[in-house]
């Protein structure tokens, strides 16, 4: 029988949700790494019991941490006490936490500044691993979304990782600026159908296509219009929140933006605001149904100062038609007194039928639906904040 | 033997449980005893000291009889009493957040 593995990555550890197909009765293991922030959990595709975690602390600095047993047990992927921590010419090994920028020059252009809240240019610095996303078909490779924003990826199971320096490189990198939360690479998406198509966004320099395996990159943001930046309709600048992907139609995306839902079916080309009737179009969640590629989830936030559902009720909403029309789901949420927060990498679904739709609160709660979001329960109430969710289906 | 105290998030990353004690060839200075622990637990490399610039990470400081060494060049000797393993270096996490 079939089963659910829910990962939540919280401000003070990580969590690990399982049940079986019925999503009944749930188990929870954790907290893992107590104490740290748990950015992203993800596992890989794969081999489901490979799990990647992004650990970080602002004594400590990055951690990352990977398991081959389901979330058992934990490692850091790096050389071993004991082994030798440098190669026989002086190489360092293994530094599974080494997140250096690419400055060669063989590497496209790199870059040492981008644009600070001031207009002045300030340099490049790494701060933690926001997103980890692994390959569709390799457990060892895995890319990293990071801020200052760039893109890694490791090929050997996290033990090193490198740049990919052509998205900071390809042009308006200098023009790039950071967002209230930093400037973040928090939205990494594979291409099922092609593997050299790799989407990125930024917060809040917005949208950004590879279609060479991440080589090079291009701006698809054009149909983005963001009222609050110089140029509203700029090819850069934008804030983008939270991109997603139905496997059936990778051309087509949804993205939530800082304000405003909008969808592509050309690969980002070309965008479009489905905001439709939405009470507020301002969130950071946005997902899409298992089974039903113009089904798509969102969390409304009242504003980008007030970051609680409109009126304190916490509602999904959810399109059937792939945007514009909206209907509120409520059965199961709070209606009254709700004032948190919802993350943007704090909504994943499984691929049971019926799809169950999962999400994680600011206040600590993990809630779940087993059908589609018709009704909703918590799975756990009292976690520290959730920063993420990701929910793997297992046979 | 020198020996080194570690706060308790580094103590669980590296995997140990009191204090860590450490043998550091020639001059026994804040860097080579750093370099040595990195050695002796590579897990912690990145997590005291930027990889790249080998500076402190901002909220740590090191500690010696009573003694704040934080600022000190990584070259400075270490005081007697740690060198001879009687006093501990301390790596110290700041409280900070209210």
């Amino acid at each position: 029988m079939s089963s659910v593995r829910v990962l939540v990555g919280t401000h003070k550890g990580a969590f690990i949700l399982t049940s079986d197909g019925k999503r009944q009765k749930w188990d929870v293991s954790g907290p893992h790494f107590i104490g740290w922030e748990i950015y992203h959990m993800k596992g890989s595709p794969a081999d489901p019991n490979r799990l990647y975690a992004s650990q970080t602390s602002g004594w400590f600095g990055q951690i990352i941490q990977r398991s081959s047993d389901g979330g058992k047990t934990w490692e850091q992927p790096g050389t071993k006490p004991g082994e030798p921590t440098k190669t026989p010419d002086g190489m360092p090994m293994g530094e599974s936490n080494k997140f250096v920028y690419d400055t060669s020059p063989g590497s496209g252009k790199p870059l040492t500044t981008h644009q600070w809240y001031d207009g002045t240019q300030h340099p490049w610095e790494f701060k933690r691993v926001w997103h980890l996303e692994p390959s569709l078909t390799d457990p060892n490779t895995v890319y990293a979304g990071i801020e200052d924003a760039a893109i890694f990826r490791t090929t050997d199971g996290g033990k090193t990782w490198q740049e990919l320096a052509g998205l900071r490189g390809h042009g308006t990198g200098p023009k790039w600026a950071p967002g209230a939360g930093g400037m973040c690479l928090h939205t990494i998406l594979l291409d099922p159908k092609n593997s050299k198509r790799i989407f990125v966004a930024i917060s809040s320099a917005g949208a950004f296509r590879s279609d060479d395996g991440g080589t090079s990159w291009k701006p698809i943001n054009r149909g983005l219009k963001s009222e609050y930046i110089p140029d509203p309709n700029a090819e850069i600048g934008h804030c983008v929140h939270r991109i997603a992907m139905h496997r059936s139609r990778p051309n087509t995306l949804f993205m939530q933006k800082h304000w405003d839902v909008l969808r592509t079916d050309d690969a980002g080309d070309n965008w479009r605001e489905v905001s439709g009737n939405l009470p507020t179009d301002f969130g950071f969640v946005i997902d899409v149904h298992a089974h039903e590629p113009e089904t798509v989830y969102v969390v409304p936030i009242k504003s980008d100062s007030e970051h609680f559902p409109l009126e304190g009720k916490l509602r999904v909403y959810r399109s059937r038609s792939g945007g514009n029309e909206w209907e509120p789901l409520t059965n199961g949420l709070p209606q009254r007194d709700c004032y948190v927060n919802v993350l943007r990498d704090s909504m994943s679904v499984d691929s049971l039928d019926p799809c169950g739709v999962y999400f994680g609160t600011t206040g600590g709660q993990v809630y779940a639906s087993a059908d589609s979001g018709d009704k909703w329960f918590p799975i756990v109430r009292d976690l520290p904040p959730v920063f993420s969710v990701e929910v793997q289906t297992l046979a | 033997m020198i020996r080194v105290v570690l706060p308790y998030p580094l103590k669980t990353l590296a995997h140990v449980d009191g204090e860590v004690e450490l043998t550091v060839e020639g001059p026994a200075t804040l860097g080579s005893v750093l370099d040595a622990l990195e050695a002796r637990y590579p897990m912690l490399k990145g997590t005291i000291r930027d990889h790249v610039t080998q500076e402190r990470r901002p909220f740590l400081r090191y500690f010696a009889c009573q003694e704040d060494l934080s600022l000190e060049p990584a070259n400075v000797t270490l005081p007697d009493p740690v060198i001879s393993g009687a006093e501990p270096l301390v790596i110290l996490a700041s409280i900070a957040g209210g």
